[in-house]
């Protein structure tokens, strides 16, 4: 019986896991704008967006 | 998105012919003539040609080939110093989303961005400047956020950069308080998240219970499962529930009752009564229905919340405004913050602009629309030393005005001191659903109180349980789900005819409603076409094409009118525009004259028009005549049937007999009315009971927009500024607003009927629960049967009513 439980704790881990990444995507601002990359998706260079700037970091409201 | 990426075009594409005329190869308007051409490209204007040639030089010519003729075409002068406002240290701070000193990042609402290819263009921005970083854009909301280096690039010269492309950032007063941002919609999604998580896991969990996990034989597993759906249910409740927690403490408080207090009972009790049966070991609790419940009544949340990210209700007059004006010093004339100004400042007012603040005319003449403000459609002379309001805008040439009063304190903003402007946001107690909310707890807790009575006296041990039993099955979670589903397809189906409603309330609101007040000017008549009717000697054909091309020349609103009674291309010499009195041009030797009545030295009463002299001869006058929208007389016709009408109008009453020959004569309507006269009539509406629907455009209806059930603001061009509103009508589905509105009563009564289905299942729910022992078994099948069967009544049925009246689905 004892494997039920590593097996439940592999699951719950991935899991938690996939809520860890969605927590992140909403955080990040994925669930605002749904168009937008819609259209970019049609450009030839994937929309990959250039810059003349060092990247640098910003902090994210 | 009007223009996709066409993939099927060759990329070389050049201007095509169409009737004969070139088309330009930027914006794909007609070309005039070839003046602006580049090889075989042509180009409609000097500013097409421009961005052409800015865009092939960067690199960027691609642009073309992800969508032909896309392109903007840039209005007015780019010139950096118009722009200059923007350095200033006071409005950069409020502009700039951030900035670290060397690299800044801004965010612009640039209106003209309308298809892929633009997208394209603002997001290789940095390809035109070494200045500029990553820009991203938001397409919703035709937002472009730009990065980019201070050391290199000003701000103002970003914002020349964009509008030398023809994506003039929309900067006004309104923009520098800062971005709206909607802090709600992120806690749902995570709410919702998390709830789902949770639900979805301790539903595993259950289902081996519900297929025959023993006590017995695997007590530990059964309780091992019971320990890790408590922790997975503990977020549930201090997380994703929280918003119910919150409400129902608030309505109790308040002493009124919402739909939220008999939920929140419900969920609270499914959760103890759990908690408790998993630590005593009676059995494995409901707590897949709890997290399952939660998770649906937070999907009926975001469901309901439906936004139009390009929209806004909540403009003021700060939309309106300027961000900066021109300010005459000895030195010179300088762009500066409206905020800035101050009074005893003489400002210059150019053509089309509006004047900001309260002041004094200091040049001889003005001749200002009031439209904005008053809704009188005719421009008033103003001589030197009048005293002009805020709002109104220049036609003609530039004025100088003496500021008297600040921004703040002008006749227009004082509007918004109105007490209809600062009513709180309150839940609404007379929504359908709280109202069954109220008598639902009522019985419940008559229920709960008849239980506990009943059990004192049969058997006090299980008292508390058999309470708990009640609020758990009475919880009216299907009731609860039942308006935002139906109302919110209401909303979609009504926002993908053109009629945008701000929330679910406005759906309910309206289809109670009782009485329709009307602005004239703007809403019953187009502001798009004003039609200028010819008195005089008769014209010929080329005399009127001669009049109407003079008129092109000139932005005065009676000019423009005029320039539609021909559109024939005439050409036009020696062309002069004298400020205050007319315009004049020859056309073939002939002097014609257009203009005022004493410079012509007409005879005429005081209508205003523009008279025509021919060689010196005054051969007749144009006088301005609103065009009523086309589907007036229906409109009204089929409203009349259900509705008391009345009209409010700013202008003078000579358009009386004309309206009420439209309308018929059960309209009243009253002239010369200011927007306080407009907010006073409608709450005089209100206190004799009616529930007042409000059909107005500009900022002279804003005040009886806002004080009004529902405020619906009309607009040609939805992109636009609205005044501050609950719905936004497209001018051109207005004709439909009786079948919207009838459409809203519809939705109501499908909502009615959703109720009726989800009371019976709390019914029959109670009525298991009092016959027997409620399984969480039973309770795990019944939730989820209500909850969906409930959900996919509401947007079913109204979808349904909608392709029945004809609004599509």
């Amino acid at each position: 019986m004892g494997v039920l439980f590593i097996l439940m704790g592999a699951s719950f881990l991935l899991a938690a896991g996939f809520l860890a990444g969605f927590i992140w995507a909403v955080r990040r601002g994925q669930f605002e704008d749904t168009e937008t990359p819609t259209m970019r998706l049609l450009m030839e260079d994937g929309g990959v967006k250039g810059t003349n700037l060092k990247e640098k970091k910003e902090p994210h409201e | 998105m009007d223009c996709a990426v066409p993939i099927d075009k060759p990329t070389d594409w050049v201007g095509s012919e169409a009737d004969g005329s070139r088309l330009c190869f930027h914006c794909g308007l007609v070309c005039p003539d070839s003046a602006f051409a580049l090889g075989e490209k042509h180009f409609c204007c000097a500013g097409c040609k421009t961005v052409y040639e800015i865009l092939n030089e960067g690199g960027l010519e691609r642009f073309y080939a992800l969508s032909p003729a896309a392109g903007v075409r840039p209005q007015g002068d780019s010139a950096r110093d118009r722009f200059a406002f923007l350095d200033d240290a006071e409005v950069r701070r409020k502009l700039l989303d951030f900035s670290d000193g060397r690299v800044a990042r801004v965010t612009f609402h640039t209106p003209a961005m309308h298809c892929a290819a633009c997208v394209w263009l603002l997001e290789n921005l940095f390809k035109l400047h070494p200045g500029i970083g990553r820009s991203e854009v938001n397409f919703p909301r035709r937002q472009v956020s730009i990065q980019f280096s201070e050391a290199k690039i000003t701000l103002s010269e970003v914002a020349a950069l964009l509008a030398s492309l023809g994506y003039e950032p929309s900067l006004n007063l309104g923009s520098v308080e800062g971005p709206v941002k909607d802090p709600v919609a992120r806690g749902l999604v995570l709410r919702l998240g998390v709830a789902g998580f949770a639900a979805g896991n301790i539903m595993l969990l259950s289902v081996s219970s519900y297929f025959g996990l023993n006590h017995a034989t695997e007590g530990f597993i059964q309780r091992a499962f019971g320990y890790i759906a408590i922790a997975l249910a503990l977020p549930v409740f201090f997380y994703s529930a929280s918003g119910y927690w919150a409400s129902a403490w608030q309505s109790f408080r308040a002493r009124v009752l919402t739909i939220d207090f008999p939920i929140a009972l419900g969920i609270a009790a499914l959760f103890f009564q759990s908690l408790w049966d998993i630590f005593m070991q009676h059995g494995e609790g409901y707590l897949d229905s709890f997290a399952g419940l939660v998770f649906l009544l937070l999907c009926g949340k975001w469901f309901q919340r439906k936004t139009y990210d390009r929209l806004s209700f909540e403009r003021d007059y700060k939309s309106y405004f300027p961000l900066a004006v021109l300010r005459k010093t000895e030195a010179g004339e300088t762009s500066i913050p409206v905020s800035k100004v101050e009074v005893g400042d003489r400002i210059i007012i150019r053509n089309g602009e509006i004047i900001p603040a309260d002041g004094v005319l200091i040049s001889p003449a003005a001749s200002v629309d009031y439209s904005f403000v008053t809704g009188e459609s005719a421009p008033i002379a103003r001589a030197s030393g009048d005293y002009l309001y805020a709002g109104g805008r220049q036609r003609g040439g530039a004025i100088e005005v003496e500021v008297t009063k600040a921004v703040s304190q002008s006749y227009l903003t004082s509007l918004w001191n109105n007490e209809a402007f600062n009513k709180s946001e309150r839940p609404d107690i007379t929504t359908l659903t709280n109202v069954a909310g109220r008598y639902f707890t009522f019985a419940i807790l008559a229920i709960a109180l008849g239980t506990a009575l009943f059990w004192w006296f049969a058997n006090p041990s299980i008292l508390v349980r058999a309470v708990c039993s009640v609020l758990l099955v009475a919880c009216p979670c299907a009731l609860a789900l039942a308006a935002p589903y139906t109302l919110g397809t209401a909303l979609r189906v009504l926002g993908r005819q053109g009629f945008y409603l701000r929330n679910t309330n406005a759906v309910e609101t309206m289809a109670k409603a009782d009485y329709v007040v009307f602005d004239k000017t703007g809403t019953l008549t187009t502001s798009r076409a004003q039609e200028a009717v010819y008195q005089g000697m008769p014209l010929t054909e080329e005399e009127r094409a001669a009049v109407a091309a003079l008129a092109r020349h000139s932005t005065h609103p009676i000019s423009r009118a005029v320039s539609g009674v021909s559109d024939r291309a005439v050409e036009i010499l020696d062309f002069k525009e004298l400020a205050g009195r007319g315009i004049q041009g020859r056309v073939q030797g002939r002097l014609f004259q257009l203009g005022s009545r004493s410079w012509l030295q007409a005879r005429g009463d005081d209508t205003t028009a523009a008279y025509l002299a021919i060689d010196g001869d005054v051969r007749g006058r144009f006088v301005l005549k609103a065009a009523y929208r086309p589907a007036l007389r229906r409109v009204m016709a089929a409203l009349t049937e259900r509705f008391r009408l009345s009209i409010l109008s700013g202008d003078n009453p000579g358009e009386e007999a004309a309206l009420e020959q439209l309308c018929g004569a059960g309209v009243s309507a009253r002239f010369q009315q200011t927007p306080f006269d407009k907010l006073e009539f409608v709450r005089d509406l209100q206190e004799q009971g009616r529930r007042v629907v409000m059909v107005g455009d500009g900022l002279n209806d804003a005040g009886a927009l806002k004080q009004s059930d529902v405020g619906i603001a009309l607009t040609e061009d939805v992109a636009a500024f609205t005044p501050s509103c609950d719905a936004i009508l497209d001018a051109q589905v207005f004709g439909q607003l009786p079948d919207y509105l009838a459409f809203a009563r519809a939705s109501l009564r499908v909502l009615r009927a959703a109720f009726v289905i989800s009371l019976t299942y709390n019914v029959l729910a109670v009525s298991i629960a009092a016959s027997g022992y409620l399984s969480p078994l039973i309770s795990a099948i019944l939730m989820p049967l209500s909850s969906f069967s409930v959900m996919g009544f509401s947007v079913g049925v109204a979808k349904i009513v909608a392709r029945r009246m004809g609004l599509g689905a």
